[in-house]
């Protein structure tokens, strides 16, 4: 019985003490750089696409919400003809993020997606695509992968290693 | 023609303002919970949230009024009915204050045997089982509890208790009679800690679990119309009704009820369920005693003291 007067009266207290929620269109939380939210498909350096349609993401992705198309340009680089993510299926597990080679697709830390029509929640590639390297900014695949692009040979670029000549023996 | 017309809009102006409450104590309680919760509740539609009250109406107005093919369909129409009826009906007795009040006449449990029964569902059926024992348990010594503060004004009339509590508040000479009271009338209005019938977190919803739309809504303003009455019950037995300094009596009143409903709310945002046998043993083996014995130390007194 005293217990439970003792309950009533700590519950009474915490008239006065602060509340916990977070008023949200008021007050905007704060969310890390890493938080998993809106996904978007950034550029290098250079303002080109990273993206080279390899189809890791659309692979990884497990509730199939990545469709895209793998097209060549005259330089022999890969770039996606079509990119399309369906934000309605999305469940932001960051999957795409961790199997793409180039960092081209990103989690960003946005979440206001709301829309009044389900259509709306397609994402073609002109609506994914940033200007700039999002959360990468000095990374480059063509430069450290050992793939020949234009004004480039194997072998060439920065962290990378002359290709092995896998005709010979020797070490 | 004024001995008409006065009371019809006495009893208008009542009913209206009861109803008001009723509806209004939901936003309230959701408020009330949050501060104690630390949290906000309802706070965006309207001033304070004020409004969300008319968009929950309007909501469930609009929803599909359901009623199930095996339900027993006049009784299951008629049951949400019965429990309005019946706590208007006690609203008629309450003197808010010393010139306005209706007349000098409890009949819940019928809605929740007959809602349960008539669901045709195994949990509404237990829900109105639990409600219907519990009622009728605490219903006795209810009765009992008030006879002290019966003896002592010497009357039954409400207003005449309310005059007898000139001197001194019921309350201190009676006050295990205004802790049985207390919680005999938690345990009549089904409310938080007492509220087994309904029990969300076992039952469903209890007896009025395959209620929807205006029918669920007439349960559960009801419900609250009972939290406003046993508060003004506590108020006009125990706490001088409208008696107070200074400030007019209907306003004394409407606060003493307030606090109570207040409390009530505390209640339900403080105390855990207690198990179905430990109410009932709680009921037949403590608080029916504790009652029947200050009825006897008050009538005694009374015999020594005051003849």
């Amino acid at each position: 019985m005293w217990s439970i007067v003792q309950t009533l009266w700590k519950v009474f207290l915490h008239a006065a003490s602060k509340r916990r929620t977070v008023l949200y269109p008021e007050v905007r939380p704060r969310l890390p750089a890493r938080w998993r939210g809106r996904i978007i498909l950034s550029r290098d350096q250079a303002g080109k696409e990273r993206c080279v349609a390899c189809y890791l993401c659309a692979a990884a992705c497990p509730v199939d919400c990545i469709a895209l198309q793998a097209a060549q340009d005259a330089s022999g680089r890969r770039y996606p003809a079509f990119f399309r993510i369906n934000f309605s299926r999305c469940i932001f597990c960051g999957y795409c993020e961790e199997a793409c080679p180039t960092y081209a697709i990103q989690l960003t830390p946005d979440f206001e997606m709301g829309e009044w029509k389900r259509r709306s929640l397609i994402y073609e590639k002109e609506d994914l695509l940033i200007s700039g390297p999002g959360k990468y900014r000095d990374y480059n695949f063509y430069e450290v992968s050992g793939v020949a692009i234009e004004g480039k040979n194997p072998g060439e670029g920065i962290d990378d290693e002359p290709p092995v000549d896998i005709r010979s023996l020797l070490p | 023609m004024t001995a008409i017309t006065l009371p019809l809009l006495l009893i208008a102006a009542i009913l209206f303002a009861v109803l008001t409450v009723a509806a209004g104590l939901i936003w309230f309680e959701r408020r009330l919970l949050g501060l104690w919760q630390d949290r906000y509740g309802p706070n965006r539609v309207g001033p304070f949230g004020l409004a969300q009250v008319l968009a929950d109406m309007v909501k469930i107005f609009f929803k599909e009024d359901w009623i199930p093919p095996f339900a027993d369909r006049p009784v299951f129409v008629i049951a949400p009915a019965v429990i309005i009826v019946t706590v208007l009906m006690s609203f008629a007795i309450v003197p808010f204050s010393r010139h306005i009040m209706v007349v000098d006449l409890n009949m819940g449990v019928y809605s929740v045997a007959l809602a349960g029964w008539s669901s045709d569902n195994k949990y509404a059926l237990l829900g109105s089982l639990r409600g219907v024992a519990q009622m009728l348990s605490y219903e006795v010594f209810m009765g009992l509890s008030l006879m002290g503060v019966v003896m002592l004004a010497g009357s039954y009339n409400l207003s005449a208790i309310v005059m007898a509590q000139e001197r001194v508040w019921f309350v201190i000479p009676q006050f295990i009679g205004f802790v049985t009271f207390l919680i005999a009338g938690i345990a009549e209005t089904r409310r938080l800690p007492l509220d087994l019938p309904e029990a969300e977190s076992e039952l469903v919803a209890g007896y009025h679990t395959e209620y929807s739309s205006l029918k669920f809504g007439m349960f559960f303003v009801g419900e609250y119309m009972g939290v406003t009455l046993i508060s003004a019950f506590i108020t006009l037995l125990f706490f001088g009704g409208w008696r107070g300094p200074v400030l007019p009596g209907i306003v004394w009143f409407s606060l003493k009820t307030c606090a109570f409903i207040c409390f009530f709310i505390l209640m339900r945002a403080a105390l855990p369920r207690p198990r179905y046998d430990q109410l009932m043993a709680f009921a037949w083996k403590v608080l029916l005693p504790l009652a029947l014995v200050n009825l006897l130390a008050t009538g005694a007194i009374v015999l020594a003291f005051f003849r």
